[in-house]
């Protein structure tokens, strides 16, 4: 029993728990912070879109998904996470499709679009007015983004054309033209979106 | 129909196909004992050095008692480690958030989740877990449950290899060569990949941040008012073999979705092709090791082809729009939008993608998720619920999917026999009374558990309470999680609150009951086909590579699941399904 079971028990676990919970992460860790220090501190990016030193600088992080409120700024999708585009409590609505729930959610987020802009009669893309998987989504469709065009421009005194420019600057395509989905960084594009207002007035 | 998600699943498919015959092979040479030049240098002094300690030698041979007797030890010592760790973790290192000891009924759950190779997780990991346990608890038992897995397949694919010598290996040598030459470093490169992409791997647990758009008016007097704190860790060394390992326990909440753990979709993509990579290679070693590899090959085929039907289905089911959504809202896929059922998915995937995920990661035991499946269409939902409840073969888990899924082959190759009148037999080995028990014993046991344990939550007040959508869909919620426990798969309609005494401990059981009796039975077959000497084919048998075998072997798969499950399905998604049709 001894040698046949509990002494290679004892002395497998011990070492491959060491080698697997400790050795290698913190192998890992020490890798990727020598060499992709920025992604692996969360790609914390600077309010001009650059990678931040420190948090400190940083106005977020290239990945995760903030709210955004007003006319002025391009609008985030619904978080389920609470408050808000909390990052330290990701979460989905996990609203079924039939969910009464998931109807007052949407009428409700086409309410405030149609509030914002109410002589905006184009349908409304259906990922600005759902909830994301992670409650953080960073992204909405181009679709979206064109979508709140007009009533940003419109709050900031810019041109419509100078606007939809830089949503086309901003929509990143498909991996190899057909995998994921065409996408644009909300965080990212508001970035610009102030850059291009400092430089007009 | 399918929009072009059928290019992404193609892309997915066939990197896995082309990856799968070296690796196969090379894990055939693993499991053989025999030299692998350049990481015998470097792994080798490490794994000498383990078997000196131990007080065994590479050679060993265990009879099918004592080698379950090992494996049943080495998992309750996991099982007692990770539980207690869990509840000591506020008074140990590497707790920057000051996070609490994990509650008795949660570690529990927890600790048999993460050995089961389930991963079901009735806690959010950001806010429950300290990064040492995430580390020295999760990140460990994801391999060691990983290593276990491949222990049984090795011994099993012996069995069916021996020329009736009885001999099925060592569980000892093949946990430990699992771990060292196959896992680690399919994880390092793995990982690496992923942090180049933006998957963290820090120290850290938080970072703070000034949001871009400060509030103004009475919100800026709140405290922490326009400052967004970023949970973080390290995920990128727990993300890889989290996939590798068809483990799916996320570090975060959402899992996959998090954009942490999948930042965009070439991870996307490599995460896709790491859960299907190891138990597609299996078939491939299972070819080598009887000596015929187009019996792998055959099952392989298998696998793949209902993996495609179901992902496609399930593709279409997420691109249509929901009905009952005012008119104003756009669903329909266009260049400029992936349209469809976006409710709980990530832009950056897009339904299409995500249909594909939730299909690979309910057909292999991995569970993860990058979008919410508790709000799938009503048969979006239904596709991965039944590929949980086919017992995890179509691919399946780590070691067990390809055993499972074996052990399937048995009984199709018993009821072809029975049409033929003739005398089972597999790969030249005679399967009578005993072998057909076990056969039995381990494909009848995760249904049960599973149809028992729904049929208790179902009439006890406490756990219909858990339940956040009304009707039909509340009964789904609770199916999908007695389905997922009892299969070891850990995929989850998130919407049940499962963190409940109730839940935490029947699910446990679930668990620990799902993966051990059918080991055990899968063990004891071994044990008996090992000692078959095997007879050499004759004009009457039935070959067991062909494509006739393979539409057989579906149908059996198809036939079993669907005749055990489709009342209770019926109650389900498919009541709901049809229910939206009448709105």
């Amino acid at each position: 029993m001894w040698n046949a079971i509990l002494r290679p028990c004892l002395v497998c676990f011990v070492i491959l728990a060491v080698l697997t919970g400790i050795a290698y992460p913190m192998l890992m860790t020490g890798a990727a912070q020598l060499l992709f220090p920025h992604q692996a501190n969360g790609s914390l990016i600077t309010s001009d879109g650059k990678p931040a030193a420190h948090a400190s600088q940083a106005a977020g992080s290239a990945l995760i998904g903030q709210s955004f409120a007003g006319k002025g700024y391009f609008w985030s999708r619904l978080s389920a996470t609470s408050p808000a585009y909390n990052a330290d409590g990701s979460s989905g609505s996990n609203f079924g499709p039939t969910s009464p729930n998931l109807l007052s959610e949407v009428t409700g987020a086409v309410g405030a679009l149609e509030l914002a802009d109410p002589k905006n009669k184009k349908p409304i893309p259906i990922d600005l007015v759902t909830s994301s998987a992670s409650g953080l989504d960073p992204d909405i469709s181009p679709a979206s983004a064109y979508y709140q065009v007009g009533r940003v421009a419109r709050a900031r005194h810019l041109s419509r054309g100078a606007v939809k420019a830089l949503v086309a600057q901003c929509v990143r395509g498909r991996w190899l033209g057909v995998f994921g989905a065409a996408h644009v960084n909300v965080l990212r594009l508001n970035m610009r979106l102030n850059k291009l207002s400092a430089m007009r007035h | 129909m399918f929009n072009d998600g059928w290019i992404q699943l193609a892309m997915v498919l066939a990197a896995v196909l082309l990856l799968a015959k070296p690796l196969g092979s090379y894990m055939a040479r693993v499991f053989t004992l025999q030299k692998i030049p350049v990481m015998d240098r470097v792994l080798g002094p490490v794994e000498n050095l383990i078997y000196r300690i131990s007080g065994i030698s590479k050679g060993d041979q265990q009879g099918w008692m004592v080698f379950t007797a090992s494996l049943l030890m080495f998992n309750l010592l996991g099982f007692a480690f990770l539980y207690a760790l869990q509840l000591v973790q506020h008074s140990l290192w590497l707790n920057p958030a000051g996070l609490p000891h994990v509650p008795s009924a949660l570690a529990f759950n927890t600790a048999a989740s993460f050995i089961t190779n389930t991963n079901w997780q009735n806690y959010a990991g950001e806010t429950t877990m300290s990064l040492l346990t995430q580390m020295l608890g999760m990140t460990v038992q994801n391999f060691l449950c990983v290593a276990t897995g491949l222990a049984v397949l090795a011994a099993f694919l012996r069995a069916l290899a021996a020329k009736g010598t009885g001999a099925i290996g060592s569980f000892w040598v093949d946990t430990v060569r699992s771990t060292l030459y196959i896992l680690l470093p399919l994880s390092i490169v793995m990982g690496l990949a992923l942090a180049s992409q933006g998957v963290v791997q820090t120290l850290r647990a938080t970072a703070n941040v000034h949001t871009l758009q400060q509030p103004t008016g009475a919100a800026a007097t709140q405290p922490a008012a326009g400052i967004q704190t970023i949970a973080m860790g390290p995920v990128a060394s727990q993300e890889s073999i989290k996939e590798l390992g068809t483990n799916g326990g996320g570090f975060f909440n959402v899992n996959s979705a998090h954009p942490f753990e999948n930042p965009n979709a070439l991870t996307d993509f490599l995460e896709m092709v790491a859960m299907l990579l190891i138990p597609g290679a299996s078939c491939i070693t299972f070819g080598e090791m009887v000596g015929d590899t187009r019996q792998g090959i055959a099952i392989l085929a298998t696998m793949t082809i209902i993996l495609a039907i179901c992902a496609l289905l399930c593709i279409h089911f997420e691109q249509q729009a929901n009905p009952m959504l005012p008119a104003n809202v756009a669903q329909a896929h266009t260049a400029l939008m992936s349209g469809g059922n976006m409710e709980g998915k990530e832009v950056r995937f897009g339904p299409a993608n995500s249909a594909i995920w939730t299909v690979e990661a309910t057909a292999t035991s991995t569970g993860a998720v990058n979008s919410m499946i508790d709000s799938y269409s009503p048969f979006g939902g239904l596709i991965p619920m039944w590929l949980m409840k086919t017992g995890e073969v179509i691919y399946g888990g780590v070691g067990t999917g390809l055993t499972g899924m074996l052990i399937t082959v048995m009984v199709a190759v018993f009821i072809a026999g029975l049409m033929v009148g003739r005398t089972p037999e597999y790969l030249g080995k005679k399967i009578g009374a005993y072998e057909i028990k076990m056969v039995s014993l381990a494909i009848l046991i995760p249904p049960a558990l599973t149809l028992v344990g729904t049929a208790i939550a179902s009439v006890t007040p406490a756990a219909v309470a858990s339940v956040s959508n009304p009707g039909p869909h509340g009964f789904s919620e609770i199916l999908y999680a007695m389905t997922s426990q009892a299969n070891n798969n850990g995929s989850a309609f998130a919407g049940l609150n499962g963190n409940t005494n109730f839940y935490n401990i029947i699910g446990g059981l679930l668990m620990l009951a799902g993966r051990y009796w059918s080991m055990v039975a899968t063990l004891a077959l071994a044990g008996a086909l090992a000692k078959r000497k095997p007879a050499p084919p004759s004009v009457g048998t039935f070959p067991t590579h062909t494509p006739l075998f393979v539409a057989i072997l579906a149908g059996t798969i198809v036939l079993i699941s669907g005749l055990i499950f489709l009342p209770a399905l019926a109650l389900g998604p498919i009541a709901e399904g049809l229910s939206k049709v009448v709105h």
